[in-house]
């Protein structure tokens, strides 16, 4: 993996660690970033690490740009070699697949997506090979994910699914994007999934909804009195599909300060995941149903 | 001191100079979109450059002073009035308590700064009281103005009335508008006569130009250079595997009408992007109406950093004079 550099504008450095999705280049672009964390370079203002690249922003009034640029390649020479392992976390995302808001929306905006005559779940379970949505929602719901951005909006997760390639679940985004998306929605884009943290346009595919608040700015909610934004990258997740009953009764609870997600501490290491994927996911969710 | 909020204006919104670190969670650094016009409108007012004042959108609120306080207007010629009576823009005036601030309509620009001494003193929230509307942060309850809402000022510490900007160190766009652009981030999916063509026609605002973003018309589609899609892309040739978004990138879904992201962008997406819109003109955009027949100029870092310092000399002319 060869990084591009290349400076947007007089105040940005933006860095393509990788053209393609992988865990590989998101690991790469995880470490560099926290490596120019660490190194606290005067000037420096945000430091964005995305899916397969990052971006930097500082003020060029106290370092110029080409010896931030210089900074940074030398900086990726060290933490490119830095061993793969993170501490994180593992949650359990309760998810109403195929619910009445999501359809709604969807219904409204049918001009804008590639298959008039279906709906969004309905288009990705036919164009990725299942023969039904159920055997699709068990696709999305079985393995467990990497947040491996968090960005778009406040808040907003983009997830990447961890299997191998050929399982891996890809949807075009809509032709045009609506205008509208319930918050919380769970959506799908290229081999993303995301979560909408609040209601707005979107481009991804919207297959159901979660009634767990990820962004609260007003911090009432009780997991989110620390910080208003629940994820951050390197977060893993498991969907949990639920239905109508459960999710009218996660939202009383979240209402009533009752609601407390599912969620474990754990190492994840990029090399044994590699080794053996399956058998790492399933140490991972045993891991998150010990009780 | 309180102001009372009669009407609001189209939209009115409390800004400072914004909430920077947040970036990578998807908030934006936010706040004045002008960033020279509110500097200005709190300097004439005796206020740190930072303090809060209110951006209004192409029509002005109508607001009533519960006590006395020096007021300025900058940005957009948007002619403010004190009881009806005509005062300047870029000009620092008293207003005596009961008295109401009004507006006449829109000459030039889009957005009207209004700085009152002492700056408005709502909650800071992360760090800024900017509004940013979508996250619905900062601000009063995250959102616009609206009639009835009473704004909070802090003390004031000085201002006199009487004192102006002169014209000749004020910016305005240009006719058309003239924006510099550092070519670079995917500028290499497109070929060299589509990136020619980009900078030699003439676009025009759209309908949507917000505080996320510009949307511009009227030029040519782009033509991009062929490709495999990359894994987790898209299939589109201007998606790219979701990335970061650069303030004043601009991204070309589809390859027909570029956006430049602005003060309330959003942080990333699948979408390519062909340059950004060096900082020093950030803050024209902001002045930009729909309509407005808009040039895209090419320039480099060299060119991006004189334009910066040019704007910081205009900048420190403007606090020496104000200052004497």
């Amino acid at each position: 993996m060869t990084s591009r550099y290349s400076f947007g504008g007089d105040e940005h450095i933006f860095v393509e660690v990788s053209e393609d999705m992988s865990l590989e280049a998101f690991f790469k672009s995880l470490s560099i970033t926290n490596a120019v964390r660490d190194a606290a370079i005067k000037g420096v203002t945000e430091i964005c690490p995305a899916n397969a690249s990052f971006q930097i922003k500082f003020d060029p009034d106290i370092i110029h740009p080409d010896d931030l640029m210089t900074e940074l390649k030398r900086i990726e020479e060290t933490a490119e070699h830095a061993a793969a392992v993170l501490e994180t976390r593992i949650i359990e995302i309760p998810v109403y697949y195929q619910d009445p808001w999501t359809n709604e929306t969807l219904m409204r905006f049918r001009e804008r997506h590639q298959d008039p005559n279906s709906t969004d779940i309905e288009y990705a379970a036919e164009i990725n090979g299942f023969a039904n949505v159920d055997e699709f929602i068990a696709a999305h719901s079985g393995s467990p994910w990497f947040v491996s951005m968090v960005g778009f909006v406040a808040g907003l997760p983009f997830l990447y699914q961890m299997v191998d390639r050929p399982r891996q679940i890809q949807v075009p985004k809509y032709l045009r994007p609506r205008t509208d998306t319930p918050k919380l929605t769970v959506g799908y884009g290229g081999c993303f999934s995301c979560i909408y943290s609040v209601r707005g346009a979107g481009g991804y595919q919207m297959f159901g909804i979660t009634p767990m608040p990820i962004y609260d700015p007003e911090q009432e909610v009780t997991y989110l009195k620390d910080f208003m934004v629940f994820f951050k990258p390197g977060d893993i997740v498991k969907w949990k599909p639920i239905t109508r009953e459960e999710y009218d009764q996660a939202v009383a609870d979240v209402e009533t300060g009752r609601f407390m997600p599912r969620m474990k501490e754990v190492v994840f290491s990029l090399e044994e995941f590699n080794r053996d994927i399956d058998g790492t996911n399933a140490k991972l969710l045993e891991a998150l149903n010990d009780r | 001191m309180t102001v009372n909020v009669l009407s609001p204006g189209l939209l009115t919104t409390i800004q400072d100079m914004g909430r920077p670190g947040y970036y990578h969670l998807g908030i934006p650094i936010g706040g004045a979109m002008d960033r020279m016009a509110l500097r200005c409108a709190n300097l004439l007012v005796g206020n740190d450059e930072n303090a809060a004042g209110l951006e209004a959108v192409f029509t002005g609120p109508e607001l009533e002073f519960n006590g006395e306080a020096t007021v300025a207007v900058t940005g957009a010629e948007l002619p403010p009035k004190l009881d009806g009576e005509p005062m300047a823009c870029w000009a620092s005036f008293k207003v005596r308590a009961g008295q109401v601030l009004s507006f006449d309509y829109l000459r030039t620009g889009a957005r009207a700064y209004i700085a009152i001494s002492g700056g408005i003193d709502t909650p800071k929230s992360l760090g800024s009281r900017s509004t940013y509307a979508i996250g619905a942060l900062g601000g009063i309850d995250g959102r616009a103005l609206a009639a009835g809402d009473i704004l909070p000022l802090g003390e004031a510490t000085g201002g006199a009335e009487g004192r102006e900007v002169p014209s000749e160190l004020r910016r305005s766009p240009g006719n058309p508008a003239a924006l510099r652009v550092l070519p670079g981030l995917y500028w290499h999916r497109i070929t060299e006569a589509s990136g020619e063509r980009f900078f030699e026609e003439t676009w025009k605002v759209a309908g949507e130009a917000d505080r996320m973003g510009y949307r511009f018309q009227g030029g040519t589609p782009l033509e991009f250079i062929d490709r495999e899609p990359p894994f987790g892309a898209g299939s589109d040739p201007s998606n790219i595997t979701d990335a970061c978004y650069p303030y004043g990138s601009i991204q070309v879904p589809g390859g027909t009408e570029p956006i430049v992201l602005h003060r309330d962008a959003v942080s990333g997406g699948g979408y390519f992007m062909i340059g950004t819109i060096i900082a020093a003109d950030m803050d024209l955009i902001g002045q930009l109406q729909p309509h407005t027949q808009t040039r895209f100029i090419k320039t480099d870092m060299h060119g991006a950093l004189a334009a910066r310092k040019d704007r910081s000399r205009t900048l420190n002319a403007i606090r020496e004079m104000l200052s004497e």
